[in-house]
């Protein structure tokens, strides 16, 4: 498998899906050969881990000058680091058109030393990733299938599939018109379609990411397989963190883009308070619209029940969870969404937008379509008065985990697998 | 015989501590200690001691004929009892050489003038107070409003409250093409007699001095001298108004700021018909020439001179808003505590930070403020407010309890 990030290092879903879906595969018996780009060392040992930093790269090996130039649709000057100020920019865009061949240079030096981040030298770090994996498809044998998450290492499948022959799964877990509505970064989208299209199969995490593939991406739906993520552990947990204010709580924890729909947040929160002054509403995490939703609460003089605690970690998340009466994810595409789920393992109701993959497999939860800020309302609303809802919420939603954990999910991986490699 | 009228405003906030979501109905103490001390020593360090030394030094030497004028916030007193009482003894002993007047104004700071009658009485008293208490009995005589922030009702409450005289900005949209080198009366109570800024010249030090690009630099007390002298005889006073903080801190002692303050006083009493003046002085002998109008409050703050500064973008209305709701119930509970964190919740400074005019003085915004953004500004004090108002909340259950 080709991943780019693993617990406990992560800045997204992606790594927490990849490790659930590692530790299924364990219970399985599968045996798993993760490679990352950057290991840090404290990875729990469920996979036989590569550290692709580690990786010299024989560039004497003609096959991989072939594959470098099949991978000229990367473009380095593309810009994906999404929190650029103009001055910064200009460096950016200056550095990507007159030093381009030196990052050529120095994506074939024997040894890269990667971030593994999501910054700067996001493209170069791909290319240069999709080179290492396959000098470690040609230099190891000990595998069947070849399995890459997300557009930042199909570039990597792609490259280990030509090496080895060996057939190729594309898990797709957010496509880019999750990321950016129609304003699609072109390279990105590119480079998405072609892990798609040289992929034996291609593996959704819902049937709404199925469709985009489908229709924004124009991959036949038979080569299509739904496997929905589910949570690290179905446990209910039972936080021992007090809410230290008298009135009920709704929340927002995300980040606050323009994927997650925080403004329709704000809107019901004010058609709510109108009705009832005796709930605060919290909108925890960061974004580039965080200071236009701040604006907004002001505008709406909602700040007195309206709070905002920017990004929060660790056990801040748990307590966030806890003190919640209400959880609400407004969503405007989101390809699963697994938040509702640690919302249910706290005992929180929850609200979901149907424009969310999480939707198909929760079913115990208020689903409403994102924009229907009325309906948003009426469901925190009830939730949060009639007391025969919630606590249905809350009991069939422990019985619902069980069935949602990644040991199933890895046992209909493995079907997939045997499907894809009898083919 | 003209005069010049030197007064300084003298104000520390209470910063408040990065205060989160969690910590609301939990953490009741807000104030950021350890910055607030920071801010306080280094400030007694660059400004408070050398400049009250030298103004010490400048008006035993001139024997009487060398005066200035402070007015000193609540905050900024209760500050120096915990921070710096060597600055605190400083300044009495300059009030006591009897040559220096201590202004009125509100303990916290605050904007209250424009939102209630009731509430800056009470801060204006609660101050006066606390001046009488520090400074052996000292009642001041004359008021100064918060960022001197003025109108014709404002001057009508002061005027209300028994002061003879108010300061305030020698605004240009106020003035035309009238001189703000007169006193004034208020336009509805005339008892009550305005001077104004001559902003032209107090700026020039406050704000220009180490300016190298501005074309009269450097400034020397020669050039000072040769821009007063030709200034028409029948203007009687030149108010220089500033931020105690100019000398030491805005400036700092390497400008010369030091060196031209200590020679400033006997160029001026021996190449000038120009003496030096408190404002008590200057409304005893100077004959006011006409009311002032002033329908809309002006202040000394940014290239507007109104309100901007502090209120009128949503974040600032609303955080505004929110903690006036909360004024009657606050006095009528009386709870020593509660009226502390009351007051320093009121300091102007906490809605000048949530300011958005980034283009024309977020320069002057962003220097003085400890947060990042408006945005954390006003997501801090709206997190403390919140706790504020359970506070109060409880105190109300607690006294209902009691038969």
């Amino acid at each position: 498998m080709f991943g780019w990030e693993f617990p406990p290092h992560i800045s997204g879903g992606l790594g927490t899906a990849c490790y659930g879906l590692v530790k299924g595969m364990v219970h399985h018996n599968q045996e798993v050969i993760f490679v990352v780009p950057k290991l840090w060392g404290d990875e729990e040992e469920l996979a036989d881990f590569v550290n692709a930093s580690d990786i010299t790269i024989d560039y004497r090996e003609k096959k991989f000058k072939s594959i470098w130039k099949n991978l000229t649709y990367l473009e380095v000057s593309s810009f994906l680091v999404p929190y650029l100020g103009p001055e910064e920019y200009q460096k950016f865009t200056d550095y990507a058109i007159h030093d381009r061949t030196d990052v050529d240079e120095s994506i074939f030096t024997t040894k890269y030393e990667f971030s593994g981040k999501y910054g700067k030298n996001l493209m170069e770090e791909v290319s240069r990733y999709a080179l290492t994996a396959a000098q470690i498809a040609r230099d190891r044998d000990d595998y069947e299938i070849i399995h890459a998450h997300d557009w930042l290492s199909f570039p990597a499948g792609i490259a280990a599939k030509e090496i080895s022959g060996k057939p190729l799964v594309a898990h797709v877990h957010a496509t880019e018109y999750d990321r950016s509505g129609e304003s699609v970064n072109k390279p990105v989208f590119d480079i998405e379609k072609a892990g798609m299209e040289a992929a034996d199969h291609v593996v959704a995490v819902s049937q709404l990411t199925k469709n985009t593939i489908i229709r924004r991406y124009g991959i036949p739906a038979e080569k299509v397989s739904v496997l929905h993520n589910a949570v690290l552990d179905a446990s209910i947990i039972k936080s021992k963190y007090e809410k230290k204010v008298p009135e009920k709580i709704v929340t927002f924890l995300g980040r606050i883009t323009f994927q997650k729909g925080p403004e329709y947040f704000v809107e019901a929160a004010k058609k709510v308070l109108d009705r009832d002054e005796n709930v605060r509403f919290v909108m925890a995490g960061s974004g580039d619209l965080l200071n236009r939703m701040i604006d907004r609460v002001a505008e709406l003089r909602m700040g007195h029940k309206f709070h905002f605690t920017g990004f929060l970690k660790g056990d801040d998340v748990d307590h966030m969870y806890a003190i919640s009466d209400v959880y609400i994810m407004p969503s405007v595409s989101e390809p699963f969404g697994i938040a509702p789920l640690e919302a249910v393992r706290h005992n929180t109701p929850t609200v979901i937008s149907k424009q969310s993959g999480v939707a198909e497999v929760l079913q115990n939860a208020i689903k409403i379509d994102y924009w229907d800020v009325d309906a948003m309302a009426d469901a925190t609303f009830a939730l949060l008065h009639y007391q025969g809802i919630s606590k249905m919420f809350k009991e069939l939603g422990s019985e619902e985990l069980k069935n949602l954990k990644w040991e199933h999910v890895a046992a209909r991986l493995v079907k997939i697998y045997e499907k894809t490699l009898a083919q | 015989m003209r005069t010049i009228c030197f007064y300084f405003q003298v104000h520390q906030p209470y910063r408040l501590k990065p205060y989160r979501f969690f910590d609301i109905g939990d953490d009741h103490y807000y104030w950021d200690d350890f910055l607030n001390r920071n801010v306080m020593r280094r400030v007694a360090q660059k400004c408070y001691l050398p400049m009250n030394a030298l103004l010490l030094e400048l008006i035993e030497k001139h024997q009487g004929a060398f005066k200035v004028t402070f007015s000193f916030s609540g905050t900024y007193l209760d500050q120096l009892e915990a921070y710096a009482p060597d600055v605190l003894e400083s300044f009495q002993r300059l009030v006591a050489t009897g040559h220096v007047e201590v202004l009125s104004e509100t303990y916290g700071h605050s904007l209250a003038a424009l939102k209630s009658k009731e509430e800056f009485a009470r801060m204006v008293n609660q101050h006066k107070e606390k001046i009488q208490k520090l400074f052996n009995g000292y009642t001041p005589k004359v008021f100064r409003n918060t960022e001197l922030i003025y109108s014709d009702q404002i001057g009508e409450m002061v005027a209300d409250m028994g002061y003879k005289g108010i300061l305030t900005e020698g605004a240009k949209h106020v003035l035309g093409w009238k001189s703000p080198n007169y006193v004034y009366q208020n336009s509805i109570k005339p008892e009550l007699k305005v001077l104004l800024k001559n902003f032209l010249l107090s700026d020039d030090i406050a704000f220009r001095f180490s300016n190298k690009t501005w074309k009269d630099y450097p400034l020397t007390v020669e050039k000072f001298i040769s821009w007063i002298k030709p200034i028409p005889a029948s203007e009687p006073v030149l108010n220089l108004f500033m931020d105690y903080e100019t000398f030491g801190e805005h400036q700092w002692k390497e400008t010369g700021i030091f060196e031209f303050m200590r020679a400033l006083p006997e160029a001026v009493l021996s190449q000038t018909n120009y003496g030096f003046s408190t404002p008590s002085e200057v409304l005893n002998q100077v004959e006011p020439v006409s009311p002032i109008q002033v329908p809309y409050p002006i202040s000394w703050a940014d290239e507007e001179r109104d309100l901007t500064a502090w209120l009128g973008n949503d974040l600032q209305d609303e955080a505004f808003d929110r903690l006036y709701e909360l004024e009657k119930i606050v006095r009528k509970l009386d709870d020593p505590d509660l009226i502390r964190d009351w007051n320093y919740l009121q300091t102007s400074d906490h809605f000048y930070y949530m300011c958005t005019k980034f283009f024309s003085d977020g320069d002057i915004h962003s220097y003085f403020s400890p947060y990042d953004t408006p945005y954390d500004a006003f997501i801090n004090y709206m997190n403390v407010l919140s706790d504020f108002v359970l506070r109060i909340k409880e105190k109300q259950k607690e006294l209902e309890l009691i038969p």
